[in-house]
């Protein structure tokens, strides 16, 4: 593969990997502050308004961050990516643009008024503004995921030439590898959001600091935790893998290091792939079970790479980590909620200083679980830009040249690095500051 | 009107509404370091857009997101093309974003003056590029026969283009004085006005060298109006705009002036997408310039993205009015 498409490929895997940080914070946590402004309006409970309050700012600096390494991404399918622009435009255009209009349009204008208009607006509208942001960042999100779908399993189109056409807005935002992965997606968010509340809850109650507040943050984080952690495996992570087997074959092999085609395929807990000897080094098997998760039969034919031609296998040493990792962490997730839920519910956990800790250590392990996840989504679709229609390396711009990709990465190592630092050091400010009981 | 027309008069309005929008929270950091001579002032200052920039910078997402789905063949040459000029241009706007954001959540008076800077800087910067980048789409771009820009940055920086830069600081300065004139009192709208005024006639000044230039690089440029003269209205607006504009600050009218400034800005680029229709981006050399035609989606993508499209727009003007509406009057402080 030319320099030049390298050059594209590391700018473009840093610059989104580093703003998913962010929407994945906002997405699920517009949700949870919706919730606790729900709460507050219902059952006037004060505490609730204060939650809401704190997250809100929050929100605000990660939007902001968001906001700002979003916008990169737009312009590099045009400067890096002008091939693939001019040959999937008319077709991911569409999604982009409907994120732009519908989603993001009403996200940044509506957390004006919350952020800023308590006091000078209504309740019931604070509210609504509240429940419009999150659905702001949910919609943005669908129209996101909806284009990359769209790459992942191309429907609703047909090839002209030198570029696809779109021939039904309605099979794009219904495409059936959207239906698992954009669910999968929110889901991951969630459980995001949840732990991070839950996780700084239990920060203040083991500082012995603003208790009361710090008991609606966990309550609201470890109930919804446990629920999308669990969510998260089952329907929408099981069903998005029924998918990936079904539309990306290559993929699911890499995923679970299968490199011989069998029927009642084990399932690998652990074991490290050797592409040199095509083989899983060291493995321990749970019998039938990927038949299973993939088909819903325990003896069913699972494709091998031994089965897909070799220039079209993904890079399966990254894809079989990245996906053990997000599984791994998924299932700690799941242990570790739904014990914070069992005390809760016997309403012991605020006195439990060790399920706290754990709680608070936990904080920083969703964030590589999602990242590990899209590893996973993107590298597992190499070597195609737009699955079985356009390769990468016939995607990138070819007036572009690799030094000057790799001048603007450096460049946008630095001003992330700027970023990332501002972003966690305001975070804990905000954090140390704690809530407060006035808007 | 044929759907790539339609299309063309789309992303011209997106344009427009961008530059009136995010042109006043510009030309507003362009100036404000002189304008605010208190660190409260300037606090002041940057509480009037604080819950606005952020939507009106997504008219510029919008204007990307329609030249994606409607001119892809544009969208990707010019992305291409002007590869380390966008790359500046974002940093800018990250910077700028960060600048606003981050400013008033640690009181400090370095961090403070620290980010003020940068929000100043990188405003008028932005403010300079955007004029830099629509000169030299009036001008013309070095493309190859298939409509790919081949030349360097450096061809971007030509004299002309960079007297476009110069004209749109002036201009988007003016609007933000104009802005921040009708969102202050006492001092500081005192200080905004005087500010206006004097940023109105090296304005006007500036607006005529561009256009006696343009005939200079661009012979055909007036060749729509002559076939059109209705088209002659966009030019005519804008001068009775800017013409306005004057007189509105004078009599200390404040509303008039942002509204006339706001109008001027709309007929100045109304002008240019008459003078350059149908092309796009049109080639310096003997290129094939990029047209609504050449560069377009096929028609069905056209026909859905504008069912979006109209759409989008009805809801976003709810929005806008809604939310221009909450922060009406002078401004509070909104941080804090």
């Amino acid at each position: 593969m030319p320099d030049a498409v390298i050059a594209a490929r590391w700018q473009f895997a840093f610059t989104i990997m580093f703003h998913y940080l962010f929407p994945i914070l906002t997405m699920g946590l517009g949700v949870l502050i919706a919730v606790f402004k729900t709460i507050e309006l219902r059952t006037g409970n004060p505490q609730h308004g204060i939650a809401a309050r704190f997250w809100a700012r929050i929100f605000a600096i990660t939007f902001a961050a968001g906001v700002v390494t979003g916008i990169p991404m737009e312009f590099q399918f045009g400067t890096n990516w002008a091939r693939f622009s001019r040959y999937a435009g008319p077709v991911v255009g569409q999604t982009l643009f409907m994120e732009g209009v519908f989603a993001f349009f009403a996200e940044s204008s509506l957390l004006g008024v919350f952020l800023f208009g308590e006091g000078r607006i209504g309740r019931r509208a604070h509210w609504l503004a509240a429940v419009g942001v999150a659905l702001g960042a949910v919609l943005s999100g669908y129209f996101i995921v909806a284009t990359n779908a769209w790459m992942q399993h191309p429907v609703a189109y047909r090839a002209a030439g030198d570029h696809v056409e779109l021939t039904s807005l309605w099979g794009l935002l219904t495409n059936p590898y959207l239906r698992w992965q954009y669910p999968h997606v929110i889901s991951g968010s969630m459980v995001t959001a949840s732990m991070v509340v839950a996780g700084i809850g239990a920060f203040y109650l083991l500082a012995r600091r603003h208790e009361e507040t710090a008991r609606v943050f966990v309550r609201v984080g470890v109930v919804s935790a446990a629920l999308f952690s669990l969510l998260s495996l089952f329907p929408t992570g099981a069903f998005h893998g029924e998918n990936i087997t079904r539309f990306q074959p290559a993929k699911m092999a890499a995923m679970e290091g299968v490199f011989r085609t069998r029927e009642g395929a084990p399932l690998a807990i652990i074991g490290m792939p050797d592409t040199e000897r095509q083989e899983l080094m060291d493995p321990i098997y749970v019998p039938g079970i990927l038949s299973y998760l993939a088909y819903g039969n325990f003896s069913a034919r699972v494709t091998g790479l031994n089965d897909i031609p070799k220039d079209l296998h993904p890079p399966i040493e990254i894809v079989y980590y990245a996906y053990h990792i997000m599984v791994g962490l998924g299932t700690i997730f799941i242990a570790v909620t739904a014990a914070a839920a069992f005390f809760l519910w016997r309403g012991t956990l605020f006195d439990r200083r060790g399920m706290l800790w754990i709680l608070m250590l936990t904080m920083p392990f969703p964030y590589v679980a999602n990242e590990a996840g899209w590893v996973v989504a993107e590298v597992g679709r190499q070597p195609w830009t737009v699955y079985g229609l356009l390769r990468v390396a016939d995607s990138s711009s070819t007036n572009v040249t690799a030094g000057m990709t790799y001048f603007t990465l450096f460049g946008f190592m630095g001003l992330y690095l700027v970023l990332g630092i501002l972003y966690l050091l305001l975070f804990a400010r905000i954090v140390d500051e704690g809530p407060r009981e006035q808007p | 009107m044929s759907l790539n027309s339609a299309w063309f008069v789309l992303l011209a309005f997106t344009l427009a509404v961008y530059a009136i929008l995010d042109g006043f929270d510009l030309g507003l950091g362009a100036i404000h370091l002189r304008l605010g001579r208190t660190r409260q002032e300037r606090e002041r200052l940057i509480d009037t857009i604080g819950p606005v920039w952020n939507g009106n910078e997504v008219w510029l997402l919008a204007a990307g997101g329609s030249m994606v789905v409607a001119f892809p063949n544009l969208y990707a040459a010019s992305f291409s093309g002007f590869y380390l000029a966008l790359m500046l241009v974002l940093w800018l706007l990250l910077l700028r974003g960060l600048g606003i954001e981050f400013r008033h959540q640690i009181h400090h008076p370095m961090w403070e003056d620290a980010w003020d800077v940068v929000f100043a800087l990188s405003s008028a910067l932005l403010a300079l590029l955007f004029g830099v980048a629509l000169a030299n789409v009036l001008r013309g771009v070095p493309l190859d026969d298939t409509g790919v820009f081949r030349g360097t940055f450096t061809v971007l920086l030509n004299p002309f283009s960079l007297l476009g830069g110069v004209l749109s600081v002036s201009t988007l300065a003016l609007h933000g004085a104009c802005w921040a004139a009708l969102r202050t009192d006492g001092d500081l709208q005192l200080r905004a006005r005087r500010f206006a005024s004097m940023l109105w006639t090296p304005s006007a000044l500036l607006l005529l060298a561009v256009i006696a230039a343009s005939f200079v690089v661009r012979p055909g440029f007036a060749g729509n109006f002559t076939r059109h003269p209705i088209l002659f209205a966009f030019p005519l607006a804008a001068a009775a705009a800017l013409a306005s504009n004057r007189v509105s600050i004078a009599r200390h009218q404040d509303r008039r002036a942002f509204i006339a400034s706001s109008a001027y800005i709309a007929g100045v680029l109304g002008s240019v997408a008459a003078g350059l229709y149908p092309t796009l981006l049109p080639a310096s050399g003997s290129g094939t310039p990029l047209d609504i035609y050449n560069a377009a989606a096929p028609p069905q993508s056209l026909r859905i993205a504008m069912v979006v499209y109209l759409a989008g727009l009805a809801i976003v003007s709810v929005y806008l009015v809604a939310v221009y509406r909450v922060w009406k009057g002078k401004a509070g402080a909104v941080y804090r």
